[in-house]
């Protein structure tokens, strides 16, 4: 079967399983918009590259399935980086398309063109520049094989215009060995030793702790993860990244670590004997002032990644496999710490003196951040998906959102990337009709990406989004607050500009906006019963809020710095 | 590139670079992978040779002298292994390795220190592979002490375009296998 090189592309796509695309056509890609027309694979059109990106991986972290976004060269493909660098900092399996110029005309400056594979090599897991239209099939098998194996990540596949108009012979690579990847071998031989050891080390321990990261979700490790906790009764943290991994309404789960984290979460891994890192890298917001982490703890790294080893915090025992096998590993070996009771017991007394906490909301004044996503998750229904875009609502979300499975927490971690709430829900709802998704945004966020809600509303994707609208970019403002003496620079957006309900209305969704107690119970109760198209409610926020617990930057997570409610308790 | 002198050598003295004999796909663009890896991971790359391995199409070898104090060299090793275009590493300490290196210079001479430059040749193991008037072009095939050793010999020489290929490596045959 003769085929242009465009139909082999959407062909292998759909080999390949493929439901959606978030994509936007241009002149170097068009070839291969014609044969979507015949496609069963459904195209959403964004309104900008960088939407079409972010939709991808709310998708993939919905579905566990790699996102596809296609867009065109140039500009197209220089609007699709962010994301791409996104996907690489959190491990996010990815396959996005970029036309490129014809391959003559490759090297001449010509309109358009852009080397999206040069721009791109430090921040994919590897990308492709397509030469022939034969290739095309072994090229995407490829790609999704690298994206969604291993340890995940964003693959990118460069598509010459005339490599799309030409013919090729329809092909398809039965086999992995067809694939002609010689340097890549993703799966790897459990070291029965390092399990050994690591099982000897955990038999040891009085104080262990279970520091889960994304590669729990990764692996899908959540069944695995719980039968050992539970088992072994350790306690268990899990990072931005891993929220979802464990359920939170678990007793052993002491919540997230980090900068942000709890106190008996950042504690316990201060005071722990035993560092069980499960998929997790010992990033800088989680160690804070690495020479003061965990000092009198041992550490098992449990990685796919072996690079990870030994890159920032030095390990007793080093296991490349994926989570979920280490675990298993783990549980026929019979690991066992000693006896927990005094370390729980420790534990206990943290939570007791140092929960969450937040200023009481009062009736009138402006509305307590933490308090409105409490009330949106009471309201939610079990398995809803929440994303967010990166500041201080981000932390709030993941802070007093209940996370009970995987796949419900959609976020920017890595690479911090503001504006990722907006594309990700539509990305998530896209991948998960059935949930519902809200996206927990802040206004700076909002501002970034928000013209996607037209994206939402023409393809009928009801997203719905809560803004806490402070008026500032509050996570900066917080930080001049407290380290550059309340010099606030650059930070106002004011509530006002834009009026977020015009906004809304202007794009085709229902506006809604709370000042009030009384307003804000009304207008989530009445975005809960809208199904049909995308809701936005502007929540006025007291812009004085700020994320406690913290840990300052570069400081040790001893200094973790609680609520000002709760300091100079001396029980 | 560092400008220090190489401190390892095929004698044990400290050991601060590392040879990677690095098996790769020929494919476009997989020299800028690794140089790319190197530069934005902060890894130091002493010396760098490229060529088909094994006269074959297919794959090339890439001998890279790293600087082993910039990084460990498990972080090295383990991010170069997640380029998918590499096949296999090979960590080759000096002195389990035979590496030779090829120097050519090229001298101004005049008719007073043609001699000399001739005897330097000859006590270095170097041959002379292009000569006219003015200029003589000496090239040594050797260790790289025995380079470094025609290097120094030819600092007192006027005029000298000198240029190394950087080292190729292979691991030393084992002594102790039966014949």
């Amino acid at each position: 079967m003769q085929l242009t090189g465009a139909q082999a592309l959407i062909k292998s796509l759909e080999r390949e399983g493929v439901d959606t695309i978030f994509g936007l056509p241009g002149g170097a890609i068009l070839p291969v918009y014609d044969p979507i027309l015949d496609s069963s694979i459904r195209h959403i059109l964004v309104r900008h590259e960088q939407g079409a990106g972010h939709m991808a991986e709310g998708y993939a972290l919905a579905t566990g399935k790699a996102g596809v976004a296609m867009v065109t060269s140039g500009p197209g493909a220089t609007n699709i980086v962010t994301p791409i660098g996104n996907a690489h900092m959190d491990s996010t399996p990815l396959v996005v398309i970029t036309g490129q110029v014809a391959t003559a005309a490759i090297g001449s400056d010509a309109f358009q063109e852009c080397d999206i594979t040069g721009i791109t090599m430090g921040i994919t897991k590897h990308n492709f520049l397509i030469q022939s239209a034969h290739e095309i099939p072994r090229v995407v098998a490829a790609a999704f094989h690298l994206a969604t194996t291993g340890r995940p990540g964003p693959v990118l596949i460069d598509l010459p215009k005339d490599v799309s108009q030409s013919t090729m012979e329809w092909w398809y690579p039965s086999s992995i060995e067809e694939l002609d990847l010689p340097g890549y071998h993703p799966d790897v031989e459990i070291d029965p030793r390092a399990v050994a050891h690591a099982v000897e080390l955990i038999g040891l321990s009085e104080r262990p702790v279970l520091y889960v990261g994304g590669g729990a979700l990764k692996s899908r490790a959540n069944d695995a993860l719980l039968a050992f906790a539970e088992r072994t009764n350790i306690p268990v943290v899990t990072t931005l990244m891993a929220r979802g991994a464990f359920p939170d309404s678990r007793p052993q789960h002491l919540g997230m670590p980090g900068m942000h984290g709890t106190y008996s979460a950042v504690t316990a891994l201060q005071k722990s004997d035993l560092l069980i890192a499960l998929g997790a890298r010992f990033d800088d917001r989680v160690t804070g002032q690495l020479s003061s982490f965990a000092t009198g703890a041992k550490v098992i790294h449990v990685d796919i990644d072996r690079a990870e080893f030994n890159k920032v915090r030095k390990a007793d025992v080093t296991l490349q496999t994926n989570v979920a096998l280490a675990l298993l590993a783990f549980d026929e070996a019979n690991a066992t710490p000693l006896n927990l009771d005094v370390w729980w017991k420790e534990i206990r007394t943290w939570q007791e003196r140092y929960p969450l906490a937040y200023d009481a909301p009062s009736d009138d004044g402006p509305l307590r951040p933490q308090y409105v996503i409490e009330a949106i998750a009471r309201a939610a229904a079990p398995g809803t998906i929440v994303t967010s875009g990166v500041g201080q609502h981000q932390m709030w979300a993941s802070q007093y959102w209940q996370f009970e499975e995987a796949g419900t927490w959609v976020n920017s971690g890595g690479a911090g990337t503001m504006g990722f709430g907006v594309p990700a829900a539509i990305g998530a709802k896209a991948g998960r009709p059935d949930r519902t998704v809200w996206c927990i945004d802040g206004d700076g966020c909002f501002q970034m990406t928000a013209q996607e809600l037209v994206t939402a509303r023409s393809e009928g994707i009801p997203i719905k989004v809560a803004i806490l609208n402070n008026a500032y970019l509050g996570m900066v403002r917080q930080w001049q607050e407290m380290f550059y003496e309340e010099r606030y620079s650059e930070v106002y957006l004011s509530a006002d500009l834009p009026d977020y309900v015009k906004w809304a209305e202007a794009m085709g969704c229902v506006g809604l906006r709370a000042s009030n107690l009384h307003e804000m119970h009304e207008v989530i109760a009445r975005a809960n019963e809208i199904n049909d198209v995308p809701v936005v409610i502007d929540f006025r926020t007291d812009s004085a809020e700020k994320v406690f617990p913290m840990v300052a930057s570069g400081s040790s997570n001893d200094e973790i710095m609680v609520h000002p409610s709760l300091r100079g308790s001396s029980r | 590139m560092s400008p220090e002198p190489f401190l390892g050598g095929t004698d044990h003295t400290p050991v601060r670079h590392h040879i990677l004999s690095v098996l790769v796909e020929n494919k476009a663009g997989v020299l800028a992978r690794i140089a790319g890896l190197f530069a934005r991971r902060g890894f130091n790359i002493y010396s760098l040779a490229v060529a088909p391995a094994e006269g074959n199409a297919r794959f090339s070898r890439v001998t890279i002298v790293v600087d082993a104090q910039s990084a460990p060299l498990e972080q090295i090793v383990g991010q170069l292994d997640k380029l998918v275009n590499v096949v296999a590493i090979k960590d080759l300490a000096p002195r389990d390795a035979i590496e030779r290196e090829l120097l050519l210079a090229t001298l101004s001479v005049d008719n007073i220190n043609r001699a000399s430059v001739l005897d330097v040749a000859a006590n270095t193991g170097a041959s002379i592979v292009d000569v006219n008037a003015q200029s003589v072009t000496v090239m040594l095939a050797g260790t790289p002490k025995a380079c470094d050793h025609l290097e120094k010999a030819l600092e007192s020489f006027a005029g000298v375009e000198l240029q190394r290929t950087g080292r190729v490596a292979l691991p030393r045959l084992d002594q102790t296998a039966m014949a």
